[in-house]
């Protein structure tokens, strides 16, 4: 088997099909299926030294490496966009120790690896979205005892997550968590979702794909498996909602996306756009305006494509 | 359930720390609404036996067995830990001597006293908050602090606090390590007051310990006196207090400054 | 009709033996009575007599289960049964003197910072009677017993010692209980009020109530006591009378 598959191998020399080695890839498999057994628990791994630090995606990277084939398409994306550093970077990194085709489109991505977002296109049964997560334990700030709260987690005595919503509440008139809101899967266990915006959330709930959680440097992975449901908390006079915008996309004009603000000029004129760039892009391809569309400040410079 | 079923019972309980006997041979009941005051010197072993009881430590031998809303008696050490877990948060109050050590400092009062609520699955805010409103004016802590975190708060209204954390739940049976121990005289005697009216009115069973005898007189229907991990006298507390039999008690009682 | 008179025993004393040992002072040891036996019928007030240090106190504190004794039993009708108070569990004694046996004792010891008028309320709220109506009741047996308005509201510790001494009856005859135990219920009393608790007195015995009291004003004994038990018969045969 290896033999035959060095062979075929024709990337960089000395280092294996996307950078780790074929046990350690089994290990985390292992843990994964065990993830994915019991969704929403945290298990544990042996999370390796990657080659860049930890807090920049290792648990993710990881993941994405033990479950990566040669006829996989990946995209990699950082709070929505395809073209920041990181995101980049991850997509060279695989290119490279994996020499797997790369995409920008989310529809013809197989494996999409995300920093703190999630497509705004539904994903089907045949993808797999792996989410970089800094913080896996959602009682974390609540509870600074490991050991309690992994009886927590045990005997799902949740009401202290409550506790911190009510806080919320308390102090600001409503739940102001933003990113990050936990959820509770399958009806059992409370998770955090890794720091996506709370209009995401409702993504997770009853999806078609594998979702996939990696954290490197607490060196833990959990899994949401298919049509599994994910609630967000929330009281019940204070259910939970999403985030609304006043305007809509300044380049697509799309109004069910997630938008970021952006700062035009020292004055603090501004406009919004979607966070999901090849969204936005697919869009604005099939014709979509926005209000910006024809202003010279929103001129965007096209690039090197990376597509297939 | 019966006016006759034991709420607590406690049979030859021991416990040891090496050679040293901090319990030894410790039998009682405890009857629903019934105060019990154990009283001591430091080192009496009042308040390992404290421990044992509210299954916070392990008993090296004995059995412990409480009695459900329901009348099921059960040994609380067979229990499973989330059932004794669970109980510990509903049926059951532990009020530390040190407030803080009760209490989440960070989190706001009212946040405090609804956690037992939350617990058992309360997700109304709107109703969490009435209750958690209702306590703070039964503790007599002022409804304008609710939002403010007990660490702002003085060590009477931290325990006052403490008080209304556990009494949220409606338990039977409630724990009180010295709980005014450490507060200034005029803070304690108003403390022990509440403490006497919300004992009497919502007839929970109680059991104290305290090293200060008049506490243990103005709380207590009973008294258990300890010496070295050994009860040496028991029973009613004005006739311990007022008629003492054993050569311990005597001195214990002798000793008490007048003011 | 005319109620038949009921004559039950309410109080049972028998075979009573009590000695002091103190401990901190070398074990000496103070025997005040062996084998004292008494009864008390419904309707009856009897009479403790004797000599200072006789101990009187001490049979009242152990009929009001606060002293133990070393022998002997003593029963009191509670509830239609004869409960022996010597060897009864805590909560049972605590019952009985809930519902049952009330003490007036010589000096009164209350709860400090609680209002007069609650502390004479507190037997009836006891009892369950809600607060409306057991401050109603206390404000009547307050009044009756000529204790000013303006102290009601006030905590009785700074009290003179007859207006101490009318907080403590009044508290004592509130629920008018089956049996009354009176440790010189009238000291510190003037005449108008000693009057007051001797009709409070008959009033109890008009109803049934057992009453058994140490009064050391002869005049009152006379007018109130049916019978009176002679303590000097009772001096332990081996001790000293302390």
């Amino acid at each position: 088997m290896s033999a035959r598959k060095r062979e075929a191998w024709d990337g960089e020399t000395g280092y294996n099909f996307a950078y780790l080695d074929e046990q350690t890839k089994r290990m985390i498999r292992r843990c994964i299926l065990k993830a994915v057994a019991v969704p929403g628990y945290q298990v544990p791994f042996g999370s390796r030294e990657m080659p860049l630090p930890y807090g920049w995606g290792t648990g993710g990277i990881q993941v994405t490496a033990s479950i990566i084939g040669r006829d996989d398409i990946l995209k990699v994306i950082d709070q929505g966009s395809d073209d920041t550093t990181n995101a980049v970077s991850i997509r060279a990194f695989f290119a490279k120790t994996a020499n797997v085709a790369t995409t920008e489109e989310t529809s013809k991505a197989s494996v999409i690896q995300t920093r703190h977002r999630i497509p705004e296109q539904k994903l089907r049964a045949d993808q797999i979205l792996v989410y970089q997560v800094p913080n896996p334990e959602p009682l974390r700030f609540l509870e600074p005892r490991e050991t309690e709260c992994r009886k927590v987690h045990a005997y799902s005595e949740y009401g202290v997550m409550q506790v911190k919503l009510y806080e919320d509440i308390a102090r600001f008139g409503r739940i102001t968590t933003a990113y990050a809101y936990p959820v509770r899967v399958n009806d059992r266990y409370i998770m955090d979702p890794s720091p996506i915006p709370k209009f995401d959330n409702p993504k997770m709930d009853n999806s078609s794909a594998l979702q996939l959680f990696g954290a490197g440097r607490e060196k833990r992975l959990y899994a949401i498996p298919p049509y599994t449901k994910v609630d967000s908390l929330d009281f019940e006079d204070h259910p939970f909602d999403i985030e609304t915008w006043d305007e809509p996309c300044g380049l697509c004009g799309a109004t069910d996306s997630f938008l970021d603000e952006i700062i035009l000029d020292d004055q603090g004129s501004r406009m919004f756009a979607c966070s999901d760039s090849n969204f936005c892009g697919e869009r604005r391809a099939e014709g979509h305006t926005g209000p910006m569309t024809n202003d010279p400040a929103t001129r965007i410079e096209e690039g090197a494509s990376k597509n297939v | 359930m019966s006016d006759d079923d034991v709420l607590l019972h406690v049979e030859h309980v021991s416990k040891y720390f090496g050679q040293i006997r901090a319990c030894d041979d410790v039998s009682f009941d405890l009857w629903p609404g019934e105060v019990l005051g154990i009283v001591g010197e430091s080192g009496s072993g009042k308040t390992t036996l404290l421990n044992c009881l509210a299954a916070r430590l392990v008993p090296d031998s004995g059995l412990i067995s409480y009695t459900n809303r329901h009348g099921e008696v059960s040994d609380i050490f067979a229990m499973s830990e989330p059932e004794r877990r669970m109980l510990a948060r509903t049926d059951w109050g532990f009020v530390h001597q040190n407030p803080r050590d009760g209490l989440r400092l960070d989190i706001t009062a009212g946040g405090n006293i609804g956690e037992r609520l939350m617990m058992v699955g309360e997700r109304h805010y709107g109703n969490i908050r009435h209750e958690a409103e209702t306590w703070m004016n039964r503790v007599e802590l002022e409804l304008g602090r609710i939002d403010s975190p007990p660490r702002t708060f003085s060590g009477g209204m931290q325990q006052r606090l403490q008080i209304a954390r556990n009494l949220v739940s409606g338990p039977r049976l409630v724990f009180m390590d010295e709980p005014t121990g450490g507060l200034d005289v005029s803070v304690q005697a108003r403390l022990l007051d509440l403490l006497r009216e919300l004992v009497r009115e919502l007839q929970v069973a109680v059991v104290i310990v305290t090293h200060d005898l008049a506490v243990a007189r103005l709380l207590s229907d009973r008294l258990m006196v300890m010496r070295h991990g050994a009860v040496v006298e028991s029973g009613l507390t004005d006739q311990v207090l007022d008629d003492p039999q054993h050569a311990y008690s005597q001195l214990l009682v002798s000793s008490i400054l007048q003011v | 009709m005319v109620a038949k008179k009921d004559t039950r025993t309410m109080i049972a004393v028998s075979g009573l033996s009590k000695t002091f040992v103190l401990h901190t002072q070398g074990g000496a040891r103070i025997s005040v009575f062996e084998d004292l036996s008494m009864d008390v019928a419904a309707g009856e007030c009897m009479a403790l007599d004797g000599p200072s240090g006789a101990g009187k106190s001490t049979l009242m504190r152990i009929l009001y289960a606060n002293y133990r004794v070393d022998r002997g039993t003593i029963k009191v009708s509670h509830e239609g049964e004869m409960v022996d108070l010597a060897s009864s569990a805590p909560r049972t004694v605590l019952e009985v003197r809930r519902r049952t046996l009330g003490y007036v004792s010589q000096f009164l010891r209350v709860i400090p910072r609680i209002a007069t008028l609650d502390v004479v309320a507190e037997p009836l709220r006891a009892l369950g009677v809600g607060e409306d109506e057991a401050h109603d009741r206390a404000r009547a047996m307050l009044a009756r017993l000529n204790v000013p308005e303006r102290l009601w509201d006030l905590a009785p510790a700074t009290f003179s010692g007859g207006e101490q001494q009318r907080v403590n009856v009044a508290r004592g005859f509130a629920a008018e209980l089956p049996i009354l135990l009176l440790d010189e219920p009238t000291a510190s009393l003037d005449a108008i009020n000693r009057q007051c608790v001797m009709g409070l007195i008959d009033e109890a015995k008009a109803r049934g109530a057992a009453i058994v009291g140490i009064f050391h004003d002869r005049e009152v004994r006379d007018a109130v006591a049916d019978r009176v038990y002679d303590m000097r018969e009772t001096l332990a045969a081996s001790g000293d009378a302390a």
